[in-house]
């Protein structure tokens, strides 16, 4: 092969490799365009039937039920509208509370209830200090939940 | 005021401008830095909900602020340079691709020491941040097809295409937290509202505008050293050289 | 002092990322202080070569 033909044949063994990338990354992707689905969506039969999927949204308030051998947790996702029952054995994320987004990857069954296997917090893009968020509670009696996850 | 603009489109008298331009935006880089730093770091109170690990956004708003900025000026001076012809454009899109790059996989790591403690996880599939490792890629992608090209024009011309589709994936990145659901949280700051503090979102300007005056100065010193190595055998290089560096 | 950079359970997340960044950034201007400098090396032989092939005629 002469130089230009093999440097040639470079260029385009690496596009083909950058493309080969982008390709495998889109499919990883292509998975989790809807990277949740919310509790009205399951209820609206929209949600993937017997394999695995993500729930979003938020941790009703007052729903959180930890059992005895302290890894067991029970709490309903809600978006405000609709909620759904959910099970979870495991390590919860520091952020995770009532009222806290959260993404939720598991298993729906017959009866609705829904049994995670990997528990995340989601955040919202609120950021302040410990003090004026005090202040700010104090003022409106409770803090309203986040609307971000509902939007 | 009439200024002869196209007179600094040579690389010629582009050369000594740029040298002098530099220390302009690498001081005031520097000392906001500085403030920035001191201020996010130690000054400012942790966060109500994630405590002192919010203290990342003052590196990762940043970075991935100048990943996609610093793309849509590589592509910007692509086309300027492949329309017009202009050696000194496509030497700029070429001095820019470094600083974008690490920029990009700097936004990546310390979203990733970020996500840790807050979401529970290093990486997620999801669509900000799958787009975001996307441009990476197409940095990549951009240095080594201008890298193996010999050919100047030709390295220009083929690497620049590449900036110019890579391009349409940076819209796909800033909008893809409100087109899907993602776990990436939405943007805090937008040109219409701010969900932060006021402290905390001037820090992170200041931290912002650190970044751009910092990726300025940087692709000035790069886009000097490509210039003298396109142009080694040009009369003016030779003259130059017989200067005192 | 220790106090100061202490972020108490999210220490090496905090550190971790602004570690990782400066290195980067210092690595960048290291590197491209030694590009410019490989150049003028460059710049001067040329510059030699040119004012030997000069002595020749």
């Amino acid at each position: 092969m002469k130089p230009r033909q093999k440097r040639m044949t470079i260029i385009l063994g690496g596009l083909a490799g950058l493309g080969i990338v982008i390709a495998l990354v889109l499919n990883a992707f292509q998975g989790n365009l809807v990277f949740f689905f919310s509790p009205s969506q399951i209820a609206a039969n929209e949600a993937p039937e017997g394999r695995s999927f993500r729930l979003g949204g938020l941790v009703e308030e007052g729903s959180l039920r930890r059992e005895d051998d302290g890894l067991t947790v029970h709490f309903y996702v809600t978006d405000t509208a609709q909620r759904v029952p959910v099970t979870y054995t495991g390590i919860l994320p520091d952020l995770f509370t009532e009222g806290q987004g959260v993404v939720a990857q598991g298993k729906l069954d017959g009866s609705g209830h829904f049994t995670a296997s990997e528990v995340l917090a989601k955040h919202d893009e609120t950021y302040m200090a410990p003090e004026v968020a005090e202040a700010l509670e104090l003022a409106k009696g409770e803090m309203p939940a986040s609307s971000s996850l509902v939007q | 005021m009439n200024i002869n603009w196209f007179k600094y489109a040579s690389p010629a008298s582009f050369y000594p401008l740029a040298g002098k331009m530099i220390p302009w935006f690498a001081v005031p880089a520097v000392i906001l830095a500085v403030i920035g730093l001191i201020m996010g770091l130690f000054i400012l109170p942790p966060d109500f909900k994630q405590g002192e690990s919010y203290r990342i956004i003052f590196i990762h708003v940043p970075a991935a602020w100048m990943s996609m900025v610093i793309y849509l000026a590589m592509a910007f001076w692509a086309i300027i340079g492949m329309v017009w012809n202009s050696r000194l454009s496509s030497m700029m899109a070429t001095a820019l691709a470094p600083t974008g790059a690490i920029f990009c996989f700097l936004a990546l790591w310390t979203g990733a020491l970020w996500g840790k403690p807050t979401w529970g996880t290093y990486w997620v599939w999801d669509a900000r941040l799958t787009t975001q490792l996307i441009l990476l890629f197409m940095y990549f992608g951009y240095m080594a097809l201008h890298a193996a090209i010999e050919d100047p024009r030709r390295a220009a011309r083929a690497s620049g295409l590449l900036a110019v589709v890579g391009a349409f994936n940076v819209p796909i990145i800033y909008f893809s937290v409100q087109w899907w659901n993602t776990l990436h949280q939405g943007a805090s700051i937008t040109p219409t509202k701010s969900e932060m503090a006021a402290s905390m979102a001037s820090v992170m300007l200041i931290m912002a505008i650190a970044a751009w005056l910092y990726s300025i100065a940087v692709t000035l010193k790069r886009v000097r050293c490509e210039i003298l190595d396109r142009e080694r055998h040009a009369a003016w290089v030779a003259e130059l050289s017989t200067e005192a560096k | 002092m220790a106090e100061l950079f202490d972020m108490g359970k999210h220490t090496w997340f905090v550190w971790g990322s602004y570690a990782v960044f400066f290195i980067f950034i210092v690595a960048e201007l290291v590197l491209l202080g030694r590009r410019r400098r490989t150049i003028w090396q460059r710049l001067s032989r040329i510059k030699r070569m040119n004012s030997g092939d000069n002595n020749e005629t």
